[in-house]
């Protein structure tokens, strides 16, 4: 199952140019770009890990692209997105955030139904791939 | 589910290549000069920098080149784009700074770098201060720079050669590693006297052949330095009445002579503390002035200083 989340993630994944073109439209915003990365999809799970700190003071797409990359080499099989923060209303505020990898078999989610007191029934979502220890799920 | 991968363009949204002109054509190299509006910005290097007929020679083949290669582009002649790194050679005040914000915009105008800009770093933006915050603090520096120039000043006190645990040497390395790998998206300009450059680079042999520029800034003779003078006094509005020319040229000859002299530095300071005189003069004397008391710089104002002192 496609995991949607961000984005643009309706639509096809984006080539390497085309990351590079919405890196440059962030930049020019004077948005500062970041990258983050996680093999847990669970669409609550909205804290990644991040790749390194926020990238202020950025000028050029290359930069960032550097980092996406090499974050890419790095986890060649997790979830990779990239943020960009509107840092003009004082706090941190994501004004971009789209997926720039994810692993290639995506099992997607099991709907658990959890039967409580009067009868009543709790659904909750439980990703496949978290049924395996972390690092190893893809 | 498709594996992710990066989606390969769809036909019919490739964008076809632009033309090739047929081998019989003819370009006319003038029209892409002034396409280019690079002469603007030579003038400008040859007109408000004073001397320095190396570096502006240098300069002006670089962007012969590149224009030239775009020319060849044209054609389908592929060559591998020009390594543009440079070494900046000089005493202090010879406007290496300068003449390295000129080269990043007439590398932009010339279409090699993509936005233009200059990031300037010494030593301590680079080089960390325990184990684990170089390559961070490197690689920091050069994504800022990145769509523009990285100069470095005094670049030598990267590598301390005393000390073999200094986090330079980490440094040295990324900054090679993105030198080479990067060259599109960078272009690193060092700058540093040339006695410790060269020092430099006989410790560091990979700096130097990745670098294929290396660009000697002589020190201004006493005219030139006038000149500078003269400019810098123009563009803050001042002038000198008829007899303090030979006065400013006086202190132009000693204090060439003096320790620490710092060529177009040491005549912007010497014109700062001339303001200052000139400030307490009027304050002192002329309860009333015009334009003309508030933009002349008399003698006086260039005798007082220390220089003249030994006489």
């Amino acid at each position: 199952m496609r995991i949607t989340q961000g984005a643009f993630s309706y639509l096809p994944d984006l080539t390497d140019e085309e990351i590079t073109l919405q890196i440059a439209y962030a930049l020019d915003n004077g948005w500062p770009c970041s990258v983050e990365y996680t093999d847990d999809p669970h669409p609550r799970n909205s804290y990644w890990e991040m790749w390194g700190l926020p990238m202020f003071d950025l000028k050029d797409p290359a930069g960032v692209l550097m980092e996406l990359n090499e974050c890419r080499r790095t986890f060649p099989n997790h979830y990779v997105r990239l943020n960009a923060y509107d840092a003009r209303y004082g706090r941190q505020t994501t004004a971009l955030q789209f997926i720039v990898q994810r692993p290639g078999n995506e099992p997607g989610f099991r709907l658990t139904r959890e039967e409580t007191a009067d009868r009543q029934v709790r659904y909750t979502m439980h990703a496949y791939a978290t049924d395996r220890p972390e690092g190893e799920r893809y | 589910m498709t594996p992710f991968g990066m989606r390969p363009p769809a036909p019919g949204e490739e964008e076809s290549p632009p033309e090739l002109l047929p081998r019989d054509a003819v370009v006319d190299l003038a029209r892409e000069r002034a396409e280019s509006k690079i002469d603007e910005i030579l003038d400008a290097l040859d007109s408000e920098l004073v001397g320095l007929a190396p570096v502006k020679t240098r300069i002006r083949e670089i962007a012969a080149l590149l224009l030239v290669d775009r020319v060849r582009g044209r054609f389908g002649l592929e060559a591998a784009r020009p390594s543009l790194h440079m070494c900046f050679t000089g005493s202090p005040g010879t406007g290496k700074t300068t003449v390295a914000v000129r080269l990043a915009e007439l590398l932009h105008r010339l279409g090699y770098l993509r936005k233009g800009h200059l990031v300037s770093v010494t030593r301590d933006d680079l080089v960390g201060q325990y184990v684990g915050h170089t390559a961070p603090k490197t690689k920091e520096v050069l994504k800022r720079a990145m769509g523009g120039v990285l100069f470095i000043d005094e670049a030598y006190y990267l590598y301390r050669a005393e000390n073999e645990r200094d986090y330079g040497q980490e440094a040295i390395e990324i900054l090679l590693q993105v030198m080479e790998n990067q060259r599109d998206d960078v272009v690193v300009v060092l700058a540093g006297y040339a006695d410790r450059m060269d020092s430099f680079f006989s410790s560091n042999p990979g700096m130097s052949s990745r670098i294929a520029h290396h660009v000697d800034f002589p020190d201004y003779t006493a005219g030139e330095l006038e000149e500078i003078g003269l400019l810098m006094l123009a563009r803050e509005g001042y002038g000198l009445a008829a007899e303090t020319g030979p006065v400013f040229r006086s202190y132009i000859e000693l204090r060439r002579d003096q320790p620490r002299f710092a060529n177009a530095r040491s005549i912007r300071n010497a014109i700062e503390r001339a303001r200052l005189r000139h400030a307490s003069r009027l304050m002192a004397t002329a309860p009333k002035v015009d334009l003309a008391a508030l933009t002349t710089l008399l003698p006086e104002d260039f005798q007082a200083s220390r220089v003249f002192a030994g006489q």
